[in-house]
């Protein structure tokens, strides 16, 4: 029998034990004295939260297949566990072996949100890992970074030995080999690091000295040891169906928050949206091929058992073959238990007619991701839909049965002017009367239901807007009062609803995001006062996070509403997406003009992405229109 | 037609909780291929239910689904198939037929079996006393205990829902004690409740954690005239 890190006294006492077991079907076990890396992967969130990402489910399956590394997975303990684990000296363990972090030759950290960063401090300071980089001796873990927030590392740049930047599939054998060479050839961790960080696609922090200017801005970012890159070239697949995907996925007990299988279709995304980081840094567009996806989405349901099967992309409508292949799963799956989910699709007839097949209309609500309420604010931010588009959308959608329509739309964004913040609340109105106006009351099934929400707008590094200035949280407020405002002197006020979100979070978001090396000491304090969990809006403590600013000095107007010269060095221009910053300050000024950029599919804009060989801006258009 | 499987849940499984156990077993219903019947509608579900729900903390050697297919295989190959797809922690050992009359398992379960032990070494020396106790423990008239209920406080008597405890040596001559207890929706005696009672009555702490429990049967109460227990499964016909 397996022992377990936990006492069946705590176990029983604390919400969710399920959580600290790691019993889960296709959860792999290995003899730790035949395997010569162990590798703790961890998700710094709660378990169903951490269990739903796929990325992580896809580098454990591709680490395991290897017999010399035995991968195990780590999630930050819920509060009354870390209470707990605290008081009584627990160190925190992977599930599998149920062995302490400690003793592992890895932790592995994917970062996938801002504001999970002081879940990264709880974790290592659970593992009783030094939080700094420099505090950690030979026997603690390499601590490695990777996932979308790697992309501007330098806010956490303190606590990581290497970010691995771009795609995992690609890079970690040879990182594993070299660990395994340096130890043979009796190098200790700084043989390995400096080797690691001559690797494609390797940041070592310690290894790059930053300077500043006497207004704050960056000066120099330059590597302190020879050689060492003075920039890294993102990672990336290039021909999809040859990366390895996720063989037998783990099916948790819990009901996690992505309770299905998830099928990944393609990466990236062609539409150029200047707002998306997503959309810029998994630049160019790669597909599936249809045989691939059709051969492991009957193998991952059968593997797992699940009664749903989700597409997984940045925009699902782009996909090539994407009617063949829901055509497939409809045939085959439909009437035998399987639910077919899919997210991220343009409204249109084919999408409308998909979904009255595979869920009910009269208790489903279509979502249109409109993101601003006028045409001028949509070509500001390049998102190619007319108005005309999204009525045509809703009246298809009102036609087909739907009553319920939920509209997504961002505030605060660059150029924002009054009539784009009403703007929301006038186009919400004229899809309600869109229903009114054209379905007859004799096929009318009840009142329609408007439900608009925004969220506000971050900057992100590696888009357009990363020299945009931010709102503050009261322009964010008075914007969001302005919206409701104008809802409630709408005709079908009665049939609209207005929600936004929370502006603390947003700003503090944002200096997290554009952040750079100075950041990581408020990220500290505020860890050290309290702050964990910061995205559960019931933890999060927005006073906690400004006293921690103010004891380190740091400004967060420097980060947030400071307007940037174009030549500003940035902390994250040492990475290189393959998208060019020339490209991006084009698009820049194409926003402040009003001006759309077609899609990749329509005309090559020149973003850089093209040197990675592959995607789609290889395909040879006259074969898919 | 309707099938009754038995199931163990051992080990690590005892974490596990009765709502996260019922959609484990969907999945497995899937992943081994049971030709098992579902609802109508846009989300249709299978045709299953649950006898008694078993507490979070404890193990089982007789746990009981319900299910209804539209065909099947021989019972050993139906069970080395549905094992096939679990883990070592949960395994299949009886699938049998019931005739269509059958009432659901759920609605007939009457009394189970435990087998309770010290948790772990630590425990043993305070076990001694705690076994020397039961005589003394089940010749008193009434047991009253008081129960928090969401209306107030209530005192029940459990000596009549005690059937049989009794001391027996297991294999390693450690002494356990077999508990008979009413079970089911009518009277529900839990084991961890008698337990703690037991302890009060020997002027010991209530102590959740220190056993450990496992379940060994469910029964159904069966015939008209002279009534008697009946194991869930023995209900059933194995599929030759």
């Amino acid at each position: 029998m397996r022992k377990l890190a936990l006492s069946d006294e705590i176990l029983l006492s604390i919400q969710q034990p399920a959580r600290y077991l790691g019993n889960e079907l296709n959860a792999v076990y290995k003899d730790p004295d035949q395997v010569d890396i162990r590798f703790a992967m961890c998700f710094p969130d709660v378990y169903e939260i951490g269990m739903s990402h796929l990325g992580m489910q896809i580098l454990y399956s591709m680490f395991n297949r290897r017999t010399d590394v035995w991968c195990e997975r780590v999630f930050s303990p819920w509060t009354d566990l870390d209470d707990i684990m605290r008081r009584k000296h627990i160190p925190l363990f992977a599930l599998e072996s149920q062995d302490p972090v400690h003793d592992f030759d890895f932790l592995g950290i994917t970062i996938q949100y801002e504001m999970c960063y002081t879940n990264i401090l709880q974790v290592l300071d659970l593992s009783h890992i030094p939080l700094h980089a420099d505090d950690r001796k030979e026997n603690d873990p390499i601590v490695i970074g990777g996932g979308p927030c790697a992309y501007n590392p330098e806010p956490l740049a303190d606590f990581f030995d290497l970010f691995y930047i771009g795609e995992g599939e690609t890079q970690y054998d040879a990182l594993f080999d070299l660990y395994k060479q340096v130890h043979l050839s009796g190098g200790n961790r700084w043989d390995f690091l400096l080797a690691a960080a001559k690797l494609p696609g390797i940041y070592v922090p310690q290894f790059y000295d930053v300077t500043y200017h006497e207004d704050g801005t960056i000066a120099a970012f330059t590597p302190n040891e020879p050689g060492v890159p003075a920039t890294i070239r993102k990672e990336l697949v290039t021909e999809m169906d040859e990366a390895p995907y996720i063989e037998n996925p783990l099916v948790p007990f819990l009901k996690v928050t992505q309770d299905r299988v998830v099928l990944e279709i393609q990466r990236g995304c062609i539409r150029g949206c200047r707002f998306c980081q997503a959309g810029s840094v998994y630049r160019p567009l790669r597909e599936h091929s249809l045989e691939y996806l059709k051969r492991y989405a009957v193998h991952m349901l059968q593997s797992t058992g699940h009664e749903e099967i989700s597409l997984s992309s940045l925009s699902s409508s782009d996909y090539s073959r994407l009617k063949e292949l829901v055509n497939f799963l409809i045939d085959e799956f439909q009437g035998k238990g399987v639910n077919i989910s899919l997210p991220s699709l343009r409204i249109d007839a084919f999408s409308l007619d998909v979904m009255s097949k595979v869920q009910d209309i009269k208790k489903s609500s279509l979502t249109f991701a409109l993101e601003a309420g006028t045409q001028r604010m949509r070509d500001v931010i390049n998102k190619g839909l007319t108005e005309e588009e999204i009525l045509n959308g809703a009246l298809e959608a009102f036609r087909g049965g739907w009553n319920r329509v939920k509209l997504y739309f961002m505030l605060g964004l660059p150029t924002e002017t009054e009539e784009d913040m009403r703007g929301i609340a006038l186009l919400s109105e004229k899809i309600a009367e869109t229903y009114y106006d054209e379905i007859p009351k004799e096929q009318r099934n009840g009142r329609v239901q408007v439900t608009a929400s925004s969220s506000f707008f971050v900057p992100k590094p590696f888009t357009p807007f990363q020299w945009a200035r931010m709102c503050t949280k009261e322009e964010f407020l008075e914007r969001a009062w302005l919206v409701k405002d104008t809802f409630r002197s709408m005709k079908n006020a009665k049939s609209l609803k207005y929600n936004y979100h929370e502006a603390d979070l947003t700003v503090l978001e944002g200096v997290l995001a554009r952040g750079d090396r100075r950041v990581a000491a408020v990220i500290e304090q505020a860890y050290y006062h309290g702050a964990l969990y910061d995205s559960w809006s019931e933890y999060f403590h927005n006073d906690i996070w400004m006293h921690a600013f103010e004891l380190c000095g740091v400004d967060i107007d420097f980060y947030t509403t400071r307007e940037r010269g174009l030549d500003e060095i940035f902390p994250w221009d040492f990475i290189d997406t393959g998208v060019t910053k020339a490209f991006l300050k084009r698009e820049w000024q194409n926003a402040i003009a009003g001006t759309v950029t077609p899609n990749c599919r329509e005309h090559c804009s020149g973003c850089g992405a093209r040197r990675f060989k592959g995607g789609v801006c290889y395909e040879d258009s006259h074969s898919l229109h | 037609m309707k099938i009754r499987i038995r199931f163990t849940k051992t080990e690590d499984m005892r974490f596990i909780g009765h709502l996260d156990m019922m959609r484990f077993f969907q999945k497995v219903m899937r992943r081994a291929g049971v030709d098992i019947c579902y609802s109508g509608g846009f989300s249709p579900h299978q045709i299953m239910s649950f006898a008694a729900p078993l507490g979070v903390g404890l193990t089982s050697h007789a746990e009981y689904v319900d299910i209804e297919v539209h065909s099947t295989e021989s019972s050993s190959v139906m069970i080395d198939r549905i094992n096939a797809s679990l883990t070592e922690q949960v395994q299949v050992v009886s699938y049998r037929r019931l005739a269509d009359d059958t009432p659901a398992a759920m609605s007939c379960v009457a009394a189970a079996d435990y087998t309770i032990g010290p948790h772990s070494a630590e425990y043993r020396t305070e076990w001694q006393q705690i076994v020397a106790g039961i005589p003394g423990f089940l010749a008193q008239d009434v047991i009253p205990v008081t129960k928090q209920t969401k209306k107030g406080e209530r005192t029940i008597d459990i000596r009549p829902l005690i059937y049989r405890m009794e001391t027996e040596d297991d294999e390693d001559g450690y002494s356990v004690i077999r508990l008979q207890a009413a079970a089911g929706s009518v009277d529900n005696l839990k084991p961890g409740l008698v337990m703690d009672t037991l302890r009060g009555y020997l002027g010991l702490e209530p102590a959740p954690f220190a056993t450990q429990i496992c379940r060994e049967e469910v029964y159904a109460l069966s015939g008209r005239e002279t009534p008697r227990f009946v194991s869930l499964e023995s209900l059933g016909e194995d599929i030759e």
